[in-house]
């Protein structure tokens, strides 16, 4: 190894703590580049090799009954590949060990049955054999939760007739990697669960001998999809075809989608800021360096060494630590996927879920972490390289001080000398007194982007479930029936409240956009199910005209006074032209609301129900339950509690761990940049500073020297990183926004408290560190040795 | 200021006979420095010619502009007008990279204040030169002609100050350089030290026969080297030939 070479080691060596500070905070935002790019590489392998394993359909649609005749015809449909036309319903089950009502999704199975589309894919037990009465393979996560597997039994209500489900397998299926019932916002694997049946079992009982009610196909690679869903629309309109769609609206499907966009929103938002705040601090560090060697440099230039020489000597030691940063950072990452993987192995089923991190992602990574060290240092590094050699002859002239505006201004009485060095010192180096306080303001920033999740998804929780949607249940009948079948719910043991709603599925049209959705009617009496404006106030439904969830609303291109047209696709399948009279705000999924009777008239049917809000009596749940799992009319019930439990068991406690993650992140981005200001305040003051002492200062004055600029640099940074954090916060939830998921812009004050308090912790652990070193410090050496 | 500075005092035959070969040839150069509203003329219109292996001092008082004609005639500064040759090339007209190569291969600096790395050990802050001179010495070559065979392994800070001094001029020659340019190498050192400097630095020049310039404020040690030059307010003042070099360790201060 070459002098310069073994210079640069040891130079290393000596800025050991603040390049390990400035490489942890890069290798903090490598490790959640790496792993989130490790998470999406993860997913999308694992589900392409899924979807073409188990050939997962390209188009869906849902009808009330058609003869098996009309596959045929979908099938010549040009573009379509392949039709699998099937029976899907859904049921109250009762599963042994819970009490509450289970909603359970029954499927019917091709005879064939690894020739169809969505095929299953087995973890335990056996296919069912046709023939055999009541034999049903149980989707993987109910299994889990509910604790069962072949050779249980589901106690079920088909069709108006008890019965039992025998179960026989364990699978998964494409169609349901994530299992959530629709129009649900959390998963509830306890009480919803996907079963695949024989036809010939699942055909008579619902009258469907010979005949299907859903339909999944895949498209011939050239095809176009636009147009082989309205071919399908066409055929199906007839059959009662409730509107078909593609993937991108397969709920399953979109979920995934949707948490790969959003990883990948947070692999470039969350990492840009920690690599942006490690070039301000290597920026800092690199620029005190080359300060305090500009006589060595110099000496370097008189004993011929070239610009380029010294350039690349010093950005050799800026890549260095770059590419330790990287190191901790992709290893960190590499780690951290892992688990993040294994966390969403938990909700996402796949036959395999392998960890994949592709060469590339660690590539990038060391690839982002020097572009940024070097885009940060290269003024420095160019002042080395343009520093006049006759430097070396003479020692540095003192620096050019002036007065500060304050002094300027007259009320340099107010000052203390010390006070004085402070103010001037930080004029006289401006520009890094703005990046050391920029630096600072974006650790605060990431510590109030870290913790603001919690915020979101605590808000989000209150809101949807405690002041819009205050059911305690959901009950929803098998097919919408008059107000008889509402009053029959309302008068179930326990239930002390009950408001009717009515659904229905429709297409709602403007210009040339549309989109499949529901419209739920609401009376006009109610206090179970709120409708919020987007000020978040309670807005009543107007009798005549349409209120929207703000996002149906953006995807439509409509504003209020508009008038959408509405393609209703059930029952007579009305077209109307209804008003927009209000906005609703809301976080999930694209709703429609009109009022009861006025939903009704337009579809021509007199008081029609499709289920009831309800809110019960705790101490009457078990019979309540009782008499739900027993009435035939009842399709599903969705438990609010429950759901609310499950998800404070699991999801919450993953948001938990990966909050946890970037707050330990964020918090040594801040102790580095804080470790960093005062560090290069220190080498820098020292000699000013053993001056001090040696002409009758105390150690107290010194420090209040060295201490104040640091802390009237963290005092500024404060405010001005709570700016940033919120702004940076409004771009996050702007980025995380899908279609099915949106985030509120909350941030409470305890997360910027949490965030001011942090920087201010790790600002005065890292000066009292300095304190100490500056008592330390021998003065007949500070002020004998001239670097 | 005349031309016939190198006959500035009573030249000896015997040397002018020898036709001692100028190394660096100085002409007119003047050195304006720029300090805001004001200039400072640091150098007037100054002739010098450096002969090979001779011992040059320029004496002068703070200043006085002999640090920036030093600097002029290493390669680390151009003159704002006039002319420097080494042998056949122009100096003031070449560009940083012919200059840097210009000091990599023929000049070795010492400074008043060492400028020693202080990462490094006497042995390595020698080899940072050797590193990249075309026909170095060994860095222990070097450091043992300066009588440092002994601290190799030491680093700065836990060598004296001559002892830096003379790991500084182990560097500056070991590239083995036409010109040796020292900048009040005993400028930080009390007289004992500073002399035992001096005296490597004369050995060297017998030894080696490298061209040495040594710039002092401090009259004595003039009384070493074949001819003085003083320096005042930018202008040479005399030159003066010392018809007997006194050896550093007879020099009293």
């Amino acid at each position: 190894m070459n002098a310069l070479d073994r210079k640069l080691f040891r130079d290393l060596s000596r800025m050991k703590g603040q390049a390990l500070a400035i490489a942890l905070v890069m290798g903090s935002g490598i490790a959640i580049y790496v792993m989130s790019a490790a998470a999406v590489e993860s997913l999308e392998s694992a589900r392409s090799a899924y979807y073409d394993k188990c050939r997962f359909a390209q188009a869906f649609t849902h009808l009330k009954r058609a003869p098996n005749a009309l596959v045929a015809r979908i099938a010549e449909i040009p573009g379509v590949s392949q039709v699998d036309a099937r029976i899907v319903v859904d049921v109250v089950l009762d599963a042994p060990g819970t009490p509450e009502p289970v909603t359970g999704r029954l499927i019917s199975l091709p005879k064939g049955l690894h020739e169809g589309l969505n095929t299953l894919h087995l973890r335990k037990g056996r296919f069912i054999e046709p023939g055999r009465r009541g034999e049903a393979v149980v989707s993987e996560p109910f299994a889990e939760a509910n604790g069962i597997g072949p050779g249980d039994r589901v106690r079920a209500v088909i069709n108006g007739r008890l019965d039992y489900l025998h179960i026989v397998g364990v699978g998964i299926s494409p169609e349901y990697i994530y299992q959530i019932r629709p129009g649900e916002l959390l998963p509830d694997d306890k009480r919803f669960g996907v079963f695949w049946m024989d036809y010939e079992e699942l055909a008579p009982a619902y009258d469907l001998d010979g005949a299907f009610n859903d339909v999944a196909l895949t498209l011939a690679p050239d095809a176009n999809e636009a147009e082989v869903l309205q071919h399908l629309d066409n055929l199906t309109e007839r059959y009662g075809g409730l509107g078909a769609y593609g993937r991108d609206e397969q709920l399953s499907h979109r979920l995934i989608s949707d948490e790969i966009q959003q990883l990948r929103a947070t692999a470039v938002i969350t990492p840009s800021i920690f690599l942006a705040v490690a070039a301000f601090i290597i920026n800092v560090a690199m620029s005190r360096l080359v300060n305090t060697q500009r006589e060595q440099i110099a000496a370097l230039k008189a004993f011929g060494y070239t610009r380029r020489e010294v350039g690349l000597h010093y950005l050799k030691l800026v890549l260095m630590i770059a590419v330790i940063g990287a190191c901790i950072g992709s290893a960190a990452g590499i780690w951290l996927g892992n688990s993040l993987t294994d966390i969403y192995a938990q909700y996402f089923r796949f036959p395999s879920f392998e960890y994949h991190i592709s060469s590339k992602a660690i590539f990038l990574a060391f690839f982002f972490a020097a572009a940024m060290s070097v885009l940060g240092t290269i003024g420095t590094v160019l002042r080395a390289m343009m520093l006049p050699p006759a430097e070396a002859m003479h020692p540095e002239a003192p620096g050019i001080y002036h007065q500060t505006f304050i002094e300027r201004i007259g009320r340099r009485g107010m000052f203390s000398p010390p006070t004085i060095m402070i103010l001037r010192q930080l004029q006289r180096r401006p520009v890094r007194a703005v990046l050391s306080c920029l630096g600072m303001a974006f650790s605060v920033a990431l510590l109030v982007i870290g913790n603001f999740t919690v915020d979101i998804v605590n808000y989000t929780i209150d809101f949807q479930f405690f002041r819009t949607q205050r059911q305690d249940m959901t009950l929803t009948l098998v097919e919408s029936r008059s107000l008889r079948g509402f009053h029959e719910i309302a008068r179930l043991p326990g239930v002390t409240r009950a408001e009717p709603f009515r659904s229905a599925a429709v297409r709602l049209r403007l210009g040339h956009r549309s989109r499949r959705t529901a419209i739920m009617g609401l009376p006009q009496e109610r206090t179970l199910y709120r409708l919020l404006d987007v000020d978040e106030r309670e807005v009543a439904i107007p009798p005549s005209g349409i209120m929207m969830s703000e996002k149906l609303a953006e995807i439509l291109g409509a504003r209020i006074g508009d008038t959408v047209t509405v393609e209703v696709m059930e029952g007579e399948r009305p077209v109307r032209e209804v008003r927009i009279t209000g906005l609703i705000r809301d976080f999930s999924g694209t709703s429609a609301y009109m009022d009861i009777h006025a939903l009704n008239a337009m579809l021509s049917e007199g008081d029609v129900v499709s289920g009831a809000f309800l809110t019960t009596d705790a101490t009457k749940l078990p019979a309540l339950y009782k008499e739900i799992k027993e009435t035939p009319l009842i399709a599903g019930a969705s438990l609010k509690k429950a759901a609310l439990v499950s998800f404070r068991e699991t999801l919450a406690k993953n948001l938990l761990i990966t909050t946890l993650f970037y707050v330990i992140f964020s918090c040594i981005v801040t102790f580095g940049v804080a470790y960093n200001s005062i560090e290069v305040t220190l080498s820098e003051r020292s000699r000013e500073l053993a001056t001090l002492r040696v002409i009758g200062f105390t150690h107290a004055e010194t420090s209040y020297i060295l201490l104040g600029e640091i802390t009237i640099l963290t005092l500024a940074a404060i405010p001005l990183g709570l700016a940033l954090g919120w702004a940076l916060a409004a771009l996050t939830v702007k980025a995380l926004a899908t279609e099915t998921q949106r985030f509120p812009l909350v941030i409470e004050s305890s997360t910027y408290a949490f965030a001011a308090v942090t920087v201010l912790l790790a600002t005065a652990a890292s000066a009292l560190g300095a304190r100490r070193k500056l008592k330390r410090l021998s003065l007949v050496a500070v002020l004998k040795a001239r670097d | 200021m005349d031309s016939g500075l190198t006959a500035g005092s009573a030249p000896q035959p015997a040397e002018e006979s020898a036709g001692p070969e100028a190394v660096l040839r100085v002409r007119g150069v003047s050195k304006v420095h720029h300090m805001g509203e004001i200039d400072v003329h640091a150098l007037r219109g100054v002739d010098l010619d450096l002969y090979a292996g001779e011992i040059a001092v320029l004496l002068g008082p703070s200043g006085s502009g002999k640090s920036t004609l030093l600097n002029i005639l290493g390669g680390l500064d151009h003159p704002t007008a006039g002319s420097v040759r080494h042998y056949d090339e122009e100096l003031t007209t070449l560009d940083d990279a012919r200059l840097t190569r210009y000091r990599r291969e023929c000049v070795g600096f010492v400074f008043q204040f060492y400028n020693l790395i202080p990462s490094l050990t006497a042995r390595e802050n020698v080899a940072l030169v050797t590193d990249i001179a075309s026909n170095p010495m060994r860095p222990e070559e070097a450091l043992g002609l300066v009588d440092l065979a002994n601290r190799l392994d030491h680093f700065p800070a836990q060598l004296s100050g001559g002892e830096q001094q003379r790991v500084a001029i182990a560097r500056a020659i070991a590239k083995r350089p036409e010109v040796l340019l020292c900048d009040e190498p005993t400028g930080a050192l009390d007289a004992h030290t500073g002399i035992l400097v001096l005296e490597v630095i004369g050995r060297i020049n017998r030894e080696l026969g490298t061209t040495t310039a040594l710039i002092t404020h401090n009259a004595v040690i003039s009384e070493m080297a074949d001819r003085v030059i003083s320096l005042s307010g930018g202008e040479i003042t005399g030159v003066r030939r010392n018809g007997k070099k006194v050896a550093p360790k007879d020099l009293a201060w």
